[in-house]
């Protein structure tokens, strides 16, 4: 396989790699740290990305609920995430870290905003137990 | 009318103020941070990627994340805080002696301090100071209201997009555009490189084939009640638009994402000097501007790429407060004025004394390539394979280069490996 010029995402620092296949292995130029080249490994083989989006919230302070992906998917399976999650509606009050959707893509999907429970119409003080 | 008495006053509840307040009261001051919205946070409580405080906390959080970690060193550290107050002014009453008239909910509540930590952030930069004409139909946001609108109250803005700036606001904004399903049609960038880190142009437009016009600008806006189409246009090298480039875009949405100035206003009015280059305060290694007693941090001070620096600011302007506090005053020193050298656009602090260490912030003009960034009068030097003005550049300048070298001034210059 020829060169391939790669900018590494890993940090912000962005290195510019250069990834050649050589006799089995894998060769990289470039990489600031151990965790470039595995990027590089990665990304020739089977890229992965951590999906963000926003969930609806029954109940809440906030309409919505910030959320990524436990670890990073297939980049092939990214809006299969985004998919699962239009419709998905969870009840206030939302814990940071709280799993609210699992096994997508073999990864669950975390909150990372907390939601506090408002009470009003429809909204009973606590929430009716599942 | 309530009046408090605080050590240290600190304006502005995100990043640069939450460091700030914490360290001020861990370092033994009665500190108050007073934030004007409902909850601390700043821009990355709005901020639901990751890439956040790989420096701070030596981990890959989310903005969000990244925002309750402080939130809880703050409360933690015993820093006072109010919220839903707005800084209106400041009065300057004697060297040590500040008042700040903030208007909270309970009334207006006169704060006065001994030192001050100015952390207000920056703003975005609107439609109308980056020379778009034509109409002004609904479907114009900044890229910050976007974010808002999507991130925290869960609507989407648009469906058929333009964005218009390729710093990393903007190309996080069209993957977020992207992720919930509407269809970014461009990027609009009128530099000859993009605005924003590498990394973000690879997953944020090329993991979506997101299309990155380079010398490009969108000229005109058009649409009855709401934007129908923009009209873009190459640009010369003077970054003026060629006759005969233009062409339409249709979409019902316009995202400017056109930089961030410091929120300088507050410390204008205080009698501050302001840097032309950075648009925020002229200071010291400690942070101090040129209001005895008056620091700034974080955006407000200068745009920061990375909220590690912001913090690291809030930090050291809490320890320059501390100094300032004890000694009533800082100790006199003999100013060093930081030069910009070449390949040099800005750089933070614009005076350094010798007598500690201090840490140099800068952006470069160009993007180059196998550099070496360096102080010639300090013997300080380091390689760099990339230098690109979207990211900061950072640079210590540890006590013992000072020592046994005479100074005049300092430079800062980006110079070509040999
Ligand atoms: C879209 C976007 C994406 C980003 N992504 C990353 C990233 O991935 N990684 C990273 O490291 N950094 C990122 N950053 C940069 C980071 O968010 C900033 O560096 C950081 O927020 C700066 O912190 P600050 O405290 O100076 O300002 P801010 O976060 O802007 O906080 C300023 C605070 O001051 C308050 N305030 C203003 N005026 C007053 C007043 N008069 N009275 C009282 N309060 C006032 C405001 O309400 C606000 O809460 C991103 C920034 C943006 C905009």
């Amino acid at each position: 396989m020829s060169e391939v010029e790669l900018v590494c995402i890993v940090c912000p620092a962005s290195c510019t790699l250069k990834a050649r296949l050589a006799g089995g292995g894998l060769e990289v130029e470039g990489a600031g740290c151990a965790r470039g080249v595995e990027y590089a490994r990665r990304e020739l083989t089977n890229p992965v990305r951590h999906v963000m989006t926003v969930v609806k919230v029954r109940c809440g302070d906030l309409p919505v609920v910030s959320a990524i992906t436990s670890k990073p998917v297939p980049k092939s399976c990214v809006f299969e995430v985004v998919k699962a999650t239009a419709n998905l509606e969870v009840e206030a009050p939302v814990e940071l870290g709280q799993v609210l959707l699992e096994n997508v893509c073999g990864a669950s999907l975390v909150a990372t905003r907390r939601v506090r429970r408002v009470s009003g119409a429809g909204c009973p003080a606590s929430p009716a137990s599942p | 009318m309530i009046e408090r008495s605080f050590d240290v006053a600190v304006i502005g509840g995100g990043p640069a103020g939450m460091a700030a307040a914490a360290k001020a009261a861990e370092l033994g001051l009665s500190a108050v941070l007073i934030e004007s919205r409902d909850l601390l946070g700043g821009v990355p409580l709005q901020c639901i990627h990751p890439g956040f405080g790989l420096h701070v906390f030596g981990e890959d959080l989310t903005g969000t994340q990244f925002a309750y970690r402080l939130i809880e060193r703050v409360e933690r550290s015993g820093a006072e805080v109010m919220l839903r107050a707005h800084v209106h002014s400041v009065e300057v009453e004697a060297h040590d002696e500040k008042v700040v008239n903030v208007v909270a909910p309970g009334g207006v509540v006169r704060v006065r301090c001994r030192a001050l930590i100015y952390a207000a952030g920056a703003r975005e930069r609107t439609i109308f100071e980056i020379g778009v004409v034509g109409d002004r139909p609904a479907g114009i946001f900044t890229a910050g209201e976007a974010q808002l609108l999507m991130d925290l109250y869960g609507v989407l803005p648009g469906r058929e997009v333009v964005i218009v700036g390729s710093g990393d606001v903007g190309l996080i904004m069209a993957r977020r555009f992207a992720l919930e399903g509407a269809r970014v049609k461009a990027v609009v960038e009128i530099m000859p490189w993009p605005g924003g880190l590498m990394r973000n142009v690879v997953q944020c437009l090329h993991d979506f084939g997101i299309p990155l016009l380079l010398s490009h600008a969108v000229v005109r806006v058009a649409g009855r009640g709401r934007v129908e189409r923009v009209v873009v246009a190459r640009v010369g090298e003077d970054l003026r638009p060629l006759p005969g480039t233009e062409f339409e875009i249709p979409c019902d949405t316009v995202v400017v994402a056109a930089g961030l100035r410091p929120n300088a206003d507050l410390l204008e009015r205080m009698g501050a000097a302001i840097d032309p280059a950075t648009g925020g305060p002229v200071v010291n290694e400690l942070l101090e501007t040129t209001v005895p007693g008056v620091f700034a941090a974080g955006n407000a001070l200068v745009v920061n790429d990375l909220v590690d620096y912001a913090v690291e600011q809030g930090e050291r302007a809490a320890e320059g407060a501390k100094l300032f506090v004890e000694g009533g005053g800082l100790p006199a020193a003999d100013w060093k004025p930081v030069a910009r050298g070449r390949n040099v656009r800005l750089a933070v602090p614009h005076y350094v004394s010798g007598e500690r260490g201090a840490v140099v912030y800068a952006r470069v003009e160009r993007p180059e390539r196998n550099v070496l960034i360096r102080v010639p009068e300090l013997g300080l030097r380091r390689f760099a394979v990339a230098v690109r003005p979207a990211e900061m550049v950072r640079l210590e300048l540890p006590r013992s280069a000072f020592e046994g070298v005479e100074l005049e001034r300092l430079t800062l210059e980006v110079v070509p490996r040999e």
